[in-house]
């Protein structure tokens, strides 16, 4: 007889761990003994519930309240107010940016309201380490249902009808790619889930591991009835340990309740998964060097074809998804491939989910239609600009993508409108970008990731990145040329076409892309040496306004260099040679007196 | 020996399960709130708010949430429950000892009518 008559969500996903959810839980735990609640009021930590900027978060059932930046002392008084007396604890609501806080159910949200939860359907509302809760939530089913009444070519045909698409960036058609895999020869083949997730900002497939980690075991094991597989791999990255934890136990319950392994559920296929675990290499996300790294070789991509559909793991054929297109799976098989096909466009159908991030007011992961606007998902969905400034752009896709300036806001998200535009979907990374942000700046940010991360096997990508970056760098300090800018168009263009992999195929994105869009930005470094954004340090100097400086010689205190000089009550005077543009001086003025000027 | 051989298997934990998570999604059709001020207590709320989430399970009703409140300011007709069905004005019942409790789930939240020896005020305050 359950007697619970409230249960507490509490999101125990890496970004509200890292801000306190161990601390607020232990709060909580200790007050419901002190009250003897503890019959009443379960407390069920989830997965990531995707409003990172807000944690650590957790939703007090069945009222659906939803709570935010709690402490261990919100923890004691919710329990005090709200639990015991059934007051909701208005202080720790969401606040609307207008101020007033929402009373209401947390699907009310704005936030949450716009959103399509397909990929990350159960995450942030079931306990990822309880099997039961997956079940409840029609977990397995579409793994029972393959088994008893449809046959391998038909779980093809169903998703390729409903036009699923990896996840992971490129956007091939996932149906296909299993029928290739299903048609190649070969007495082995194997299913690989790529959990290798690189993009700086980027963190969707970590959300769907560590809060719905069976969704990914039942997907695979779908793929692997569906092309004749009987092993796995999950190739996930070191850098995720709760990830991997929680991977383990679901891979240790799916094997208890008869989801992995000999015969599953009677019938005469077996199939089972392990783990392996990555360094970290953003290249291993590539899929021959992923499979390289499985192995037990050295993370290097090589020369495709022949495809992994044909020689994938150990020379066998083998099917590689993503993790979030593994998610998709299994509502496709329970809810049919019609079903998809009404949610999204014709040509990108489903949900996407995206990582939020940069100078936008909700940070987090949001799952959407495709075919959304941008102006919906950045303004509607992600609250627009967290600085007062205007949204200038926003870069998808990470260092394979490219900037999207805030004119084509009306632009639908899916796989061609984004293209056309320069950009790609890629991962679904979202960093948004105000006026205050140069783009050479950011295109060199993402070369410098870029280079690092080149694993050096091919020149184009080893060397030509390294001399766009060094380009790039006389550029933002001042030395740059006009004749740089085609220089930098041509070197791109170049390694675009004939790097060996993924990675240098794209690393230039995030140059041709700016380039593209603001040309007038890099033409004002190299013919007028000003960055109009006031970013690049080179370009920029520091002044005093003599009619606003009082001569408290705060500034001068301040300066871990000594750069400004100046008696009491007399105005100061900022030396640019010694200044190192910390900003520390504009930071401490309380008159405004100090300023960046370009050039 | 894995737990789970057939659909059957499956969907007898899913409906297990089912109940623990709809808890969370109750509250669909209506509530039900137990005023649990320190009055309502001593008049044996604790028992009645058992009673009633008892009946609920018996009767597989999950679409109605129970919570609990501070006092109404009704402590002369303690225990006090209010009744809030979708689409319907609220009812205040009193004197809600577990066995008049077990009624007001049978009577006013299976068939729809009001327990009127118990009815303290309807509609709102």
């Amino acid at each position: 007889m359950p007697l619970t008559t409230s249960t507490i969500l509490i999101c125990a996903g890496g970004a509200c761990i890292s801000s306190g959810e161990t601390s607020v839980k232990e709060a909580l735990q200790r007050e419901i003994r002190k009250y003897g609640l503890e019959e009443v009021v379960r407390i069920v930590e989830t997965g990531c519930m995707g409003a990172c900027s807000l944690g650590p978060i957790m939703v007090v059932y069945p009222e659906g309240v939803f709570y935010q930046k709690l402490t261990p002392q919100a923890a004691e008084k919710i329990v005090q107010e709200h639990l015991l007396k059934g007051r909701i604890v208005q202080e720790y609501l969401y606040k609307m940016p207008t101020g007033e806080a929402v009373p209401e159910a947390m699907d009310k949200l704005p936030f949450f309201a716009k959103q399509v939860k397909i990929a990350t359907r159960n995450v942030g509302y079931i306990d990822p380490g309880n099997i039961e809760e997956y079940i409840a939530r029609d977990g397995y089913f579409a793994l029972t249902k393959v088994l008893n009444e449809m046959a391998p070519d038909q779980v093809i045909e169903e998703v390729k009808r409903s036009g699923l698409r990896g996840r992971g960036g490129a956007g091939f058609p996932t149906g296909l790619k299993w029928e290739l895999t299903r048609k190649a020869k070969g007495d082995r083949k194997y299913v690989v889930c790529n959990a290798d997730e690189g993009d700086p900002g980027a963190f969707m497939d970590r959300s769907v591991l560590e809060g719905d980690p069976h969704t990914v075991l039942e997907a695979m094991a779908i793929a692997g009835y569906a092309i004749g597989a009987q092993q796995g791999y999950i190739y996930v990255r070191a850098e995720y340990p709760l990830a991997i934890e929680r991977l383990q136990i679901a891979i240790a319950q799916a094997k208890e309740y008869g989801f992995l392994g000999p015969n599953i559920l009677g019938s005469d296929f077996s199939f089972d998964i392990e783990i392996r675990i990555g360094a970290g290499a953003f290249v291993c996300g590539e899929e021959t060097a992923l499979i390289a790294s499985i192995e037990g070789r050295r993370g290097q991509p090589r020369v495709k074809p022949p495809y992994p559909a044909q020689s994938g793991v150990w020379g066998c054929p083998t099917v590689i998804n993503n993790v979030e297109t593994l998610a998709c799976v299994p509502p496709i098989i329970i809810k049919g491939a019609d079903w998809f096909r009404s949610i999204g466009t014709p040509t990108s159908p489903g949900t996407k989910v995206f990582a939020l991030a940069g100078k936008i007011t909700n940070t987090g992961l949001v799952e959407v239609p495709m075919g959304i606007t941008l102006r919906e998902l950045l303004y509607e969905i992600g609250g627009g600009s967290s600085t007062g400034k205007k949204i200038k752009a926003v870069q998808t896709g990470g260092p394979s993508g490219g900037c999207i300036p805030s004119e084509y806001f009306d632009t639908p998200v899916d796989y061609e409108s984004l293209q056309k535009l320069g950009a790609i979907m890629g991962s679904g990374g979202m960093i948004v970008m105000d006026e205050d942000d140069c783009m050479v700046d950011v295109a060199k940010f993402f070369l410098e990731f870029t280079v690092d991360e080149s694993c050096g096997k091919c020149t184009p990508c080893r060397e030509g990145t390294r001399q766009m970056l060094k380009i790039l760098e006389n550029i933002t300090s001042g030395e740059g040329t006009e004749e740089d800018l085609d220089e930098l168009e041509r070197l791109g263009t170049i390694i675009k076409d004939t790097s060996l992999c993924g990675l240098g195929q794209t690393a230039p994105n995030p140059v041709l892309s700016t380039l593209r869009y603001y040309r007038h930005e890099y033409e004002a470094h190299v013919k007028e040496k000003k960055c109009p954004a006031l970013r690049c340090k080179a370009l920029v100097r520091y002044v005093i306004d003599p009619s606003k400086c009082v001569g408290c010689t705060a500034c001068a205190r301040v300066c871990p260099v000594n750069a400004i000089s100046g008696e009491l009550r007399k105005v100061h005077s900022i030396d640019n040679d010694v200044c190192i543009r910390c900003g520390s001086c504009i930071e401490v003025c309380r008159f405004g007196a100090i300023s960046k000027v370009s050039p | 020996m894995s737990k789970v051989k057939s659909i059957e298997d499956l969907m007898k934990i899913k409906e297990k399960a089912l109940k623990d998570l709809q808890l969370r999604d109750a509250g669909k059709r209506g509530k039900i709130t137990v005023a649990m001020g320190t009055c309502g207590i001593a008049a044996g709320a604790k028992e009645t708010l058992r009673a009633i989430v008892e009946a609920l399970a018996e009767n597989n009703i999950n679409d109605i949430s129970v919570v609990q409140s501070g006092c109404m300011g009704l402590c002369e007709v303690e225990p006090t429950i209010e009744v809030r069905l979708e689409g319907q004005e609220p009812v205040v019942y009193g004197h809600v000892t577990p066995e008049n409790a077990k009624r007001i789930v049978k009577l006013h939240i299976l068939g729809n009518q009001i327990v009127s020896d118990l009815l303290v005020r309807k509609g709102e305050m």
